[in-house]
C-alpha cells in the first residue's frame, strides 16, 4: 500500500471514530491504534487477574458465611472480567499466552494498587469502596470507547464494579457501626488505601504521555487530574457517612472552585511501585508465575486428551 | 421427632459442604487456568450457599438462638462431623479434582435421595442442590478423564491421586450421626443403599479415564466421629480466625 493510500485509510478511520462509529476486529486500523489498545486492554485484564490475589487472601478468613460467599462471588466476577478482557484483546491479534508471558516477565503492567498488601478484613471493604470506586470513575467513559469489543466488555464490567463498590461501602459501614475495634480497623484501612487510590488515576496531566492520542480515540474522555478530582469530591461525603477520617490534613472544601482541595500526592512512592518496588510487586508476580508453571502439566494433559479424542472421532467417522 | 438427632444429622451433611467450600476457597487465583479458577470458585460458592441453608435450618431446629455463623465458626475441632475426604489438602490440581469427583459422585446420589425426604426443608435444599452438584460432577468427572487419559505425566499423577484418596471413600457411607429413627421416619437417607451404585459409577469413570480402580480394603474412618486429620486444625484456624479474635461482633 502506498503512503497516500494509508493516509487516506487513516482519514476515513479517524472520521468514523469522530462520528462515534465502533471499530470492529476485522476493520482496518492503524498499527498504532492496535498496539495502544493491546497495551491498554491487556493491562486492564492483568489488573483483574492480579487483583484476585489480595482479595483471595481473605476468602478463607472471612468473618461470616455471608461475607465469605460475597467475597467469593466478587473474586469470581473479577476472574470473569479478566476472561472477557483477554478475549477482547485477542481480537486484536495477540494470544493469551503472549499476554501472560508479558505479565510474567514484567513487560506488561497492571494496576499498581494491587501491589499493596491486604492486612485486615477491613481492607476488603476499603478495596470495594475506594479501589472499585476509583476504577469505575476510570472505566465508565470506556463504555463509549471506539473499539467495539472493549466498549461492550466495559459495559458489563462497570455494572458489576458498581455493585462491588456498594458492597464494599456497606461492609465498611457495618464495621463503623460496630465496636471500637471494628471502627479502628476501618480507619486503619482508609489510612492505608486512601493515597494509593488517588494514585490509581495516574500521573498529573503535565506528566501523562498518552493523554492526547487517547482522547482522540475515546480511550479517555477526561484527564487524569479531572478524574482524580471527581473521585475526591465523590468520596469525601461518603467518608463522612462512615464517620472515619481521610488521612489528609490539607483536605478542605474550596467554595470558589466548587471542589475539594487535597494534599500533595507522594509521586516518589507512585513511581517506586510502578517500577516494581512496591510492597507486594514481587510476591504478586511470583504467585502468578507459580500458578502458571504448576498448571503446565494440567494444560498439557488437556491438550493431549483433546488430541486423543479428535483422533478417536476421526477413526469412528472412517469406520462408519 | 427427636430435635437433637435431626440437628446432628444436618451437621453431618452440611459440615462437608463447609469444609470442602473452605478448601476450594484457598485456591482462588492460583489455578492452572482462568477457566478452572472460575469453576473452582463457583463450586466453592455453591457449597457455601448450601452450607448456609443447612445451618440456618439446624439453628431453627435447635431453637437456642444460634446463628449459621455460630455453627460454622464456633465449634471445637471434634465437633465438626465432615468426613476425612473433604478436608484433604490441595496438594496439586489433581488432588483438587480427584477429591471433588469422589465427593460429587457421592453427594449427587445422596441429594437425589434426600429430595424425597419427608422433611420438607431438607427436601427443598436437596432439590436446589441437585442442579448445582450435577454441574460440579460433570466438571470434576471431565477433568478426571482429561488428567487420567491425557499425557503420560498426568496419568501417573492422577493414578497417585486416586490411590491416595481411595482410603477415604468408604467413610462416605458410614452411618455415624444418622439415627435409625430418622431413617424410619423417611427423613434421613440410608447411606448403605448408595454404596453399590457409587462404586459402580466411580469405577466406570476411572476405567474410562484409563485409571486403575484400587482394591477395596484398608479404608480409613474418623471424621464423622470428630476424629480428623492433622490438616484439619490448620484449616479451622483460618476459618475461625476472625470470630475467635473478635468475638460477639456483627460483620
Amino acid at each position: 500500500m502506498s503512503e497516500k493510500e494509508i493516509k487516506n485509510l487513516e482519514e476515513i478511520f479517524e472520521a468514523r471514530i469522530a462520528r462515534d462509529e465502533k471499530i470492529e476486529p476485522k476493520d482496518w486500523m492503524p498499527e498504532k491504534y492496535r498496539k495502544t489498545h493491546i497495551r491498554q486492554i491487556s493491562q486492564h485484564a492483568h489488573s483483574e487477574i492480579v487483583g484476585m490475589l489480595p482479595e483471595g487472601n481473605w476468602i478463607t478468613r472471612a468473618p461470616s458465611l455471608r461475607r465469605k460467599a460475597a467475597l467469593l462471588a466478587k473474586v469470581q466476577d473479577e476472574a470473569g472480567h479478566g476472561l472477557y478482557l483477554y478475549s477482547a484483546c485477542e481480537t486484536l491479534g495477540i494470544s493469551r499466552e503472549e499476554m501472560y508471558e508479558q505479565l510474567h516477565t514484567g513487560k506488561a503492567k497492571y494496576s499498581s494498587i494491587f501491589n499493596y498488601p491486604t492486612l485486615t478484613w477491613a481492607d476488603m471493604g476499603a478495596i470495594g469502596w475506594l479501589v472499585d470506586g476509583a476504577a469505575i470513575i476510570n472505566q465508565v467513559p470506556l463504555c463509549n470507547t471506539s473499539y467495539g469489543p472493549y466498549a461492550r466488555a466495559m459495559i458489563r464490567v462497570c455494572k458489576e464494579e458498581s455493585f462491588h463498590q456498594r458492597q464494599g461501602f456497606e461492609s465498611l459501614l457495618t464495621l463503623c457501626k460496630g465496636t471500637p475495634d471494628q471502627k479502628n480497623m476501618a480507619q486503619d484501612a482508609l489510612n492505608r488505601w486512601w493515597w494509593p487510590s488517588l494514585m490509581m488515576f495516574g500521573p498529573t496531566d503535565d506528566e501523562s504521555t498518552h493523554t492526547e492520542q487517547s482522547m482522540k480515540w475515546k480511550l479517555k474522555r477526561k484527564t487524569n487530574d479531572e478524574l482524580r478530582q471527581q473521585f475526591v469530591d465523590q468520596t469525601v461525603p461518603q467518608a463522612e457517612i462512615l464517620g472515619i477520617t481521610i488521612p489528609d490534613p490539607d483536605l478542605k472544601w474550596n467554595e470558589e472552585r466548587g471542589h475539594y482541595d487535597f494534599g500533595k500526592i507522594n509521586w516518589d512512592e507512585f513511581w517506586q511501585v510502578v517500577k516494581g518496588h512496591g510492597p507486594c510487586n514481587k510476591q504478586r508476580i511470583k504467585d502468578r508465575v507459580s500458578a502458571w508453571e504448576k498448571g503446565a502439566w494440567v494444560r498439557d494433559a488437556a491438550i493431549a486428551y483433546a488430541e486423543k479424542q479428535e483422533k478417536r472421532n476421526q477413526e469412528e467417522r472412517k469406520a462408519s | 421427632m427427636n430435635k437433637e438427632s435431626l440437628y446432628d444429622y444436618i451437621l453431618t451433611i452440611a459440615d462437608n459442604c463447609l469444609i470442602l467450600g473452605q478448601r476450594l476457597g484457598e485456591l482462588c487465583g492460583h489455578g492452572p487456568s482462568l477457566e478452572t479458577d472460575i469453576a473452582g470458585t463457583n463450586i466453592s460458592l455453591d457449597l457455601i450457599g448450601q452450607t448456609r441453608s443447612f445451618y440456618q435450618y439446624a439453628a431453627d431446629i435447635e431453637g437456642k438462638g444460634k446463628t449459621e455463623d455460630d455453627i460454622a465458626f464456633l465449634r471445637l475441632e471434634k465437633d465438626y462431623k465432615n468426613c476425612l475426604l473433604v478436608e484433604q489438602p490441595n496438594d496439586h490440581f489433581g488432588y483438587v479434582i480427584g477429591r471433588q469427583y469422589l465427593w460429587d459422585t457421592f453427594y449427587l446420589l445422596f441429594l437425589n435421595e434426600l429430595q424425597n425426604s419427608s422433611d420438607e426443608t431438607l427436601s427443598a435444599i436437596a432439590k436446589k442442590g441437585i442442579k448445582e452438584v450435577s454441574y460440579h460432577r460433570r466438571f470434576s468427572g471431565d477433568w478426571v478423564k482429561r488428567l487420567g487419559d491425557g499425557s503420560e505425566e498426568s496419568h501417573l499423577k492422577m493414578q497417585e491421586v486416586v490411590n491416595g484418596l481411595w482410603p477415604y471413600v468408604d467413610e462416605l457411607f458410614d452411618m455415624t450421626g444418622v439415627s435409625k429413627e430418622l431413617i424410619k421416619q423417611g427423613i434421613a437417607v440410608d447411606l448403605s443403599k448408595l454404596r453399590e451404585t457409587y462404586f459402580k459409577q466411580v469405577s466406570a469413570l476411572l476405567e474410562e479415564a484409563t485409571l486403575e480402580v484400587p482394591e477395596r480394603k484398608y479404608f480409613v474412618y474418623g471424621g464423622k466421629k470428630g476424629v480428623h486429620s492433622e490438616y484439619f486444625g490448620y484449616l479451622l484456624s483460618d476459618l475461625q480466625y476472625m470470630q475467635r479474635t473478635y468475638p460477639n461482633m456483627t460483620w
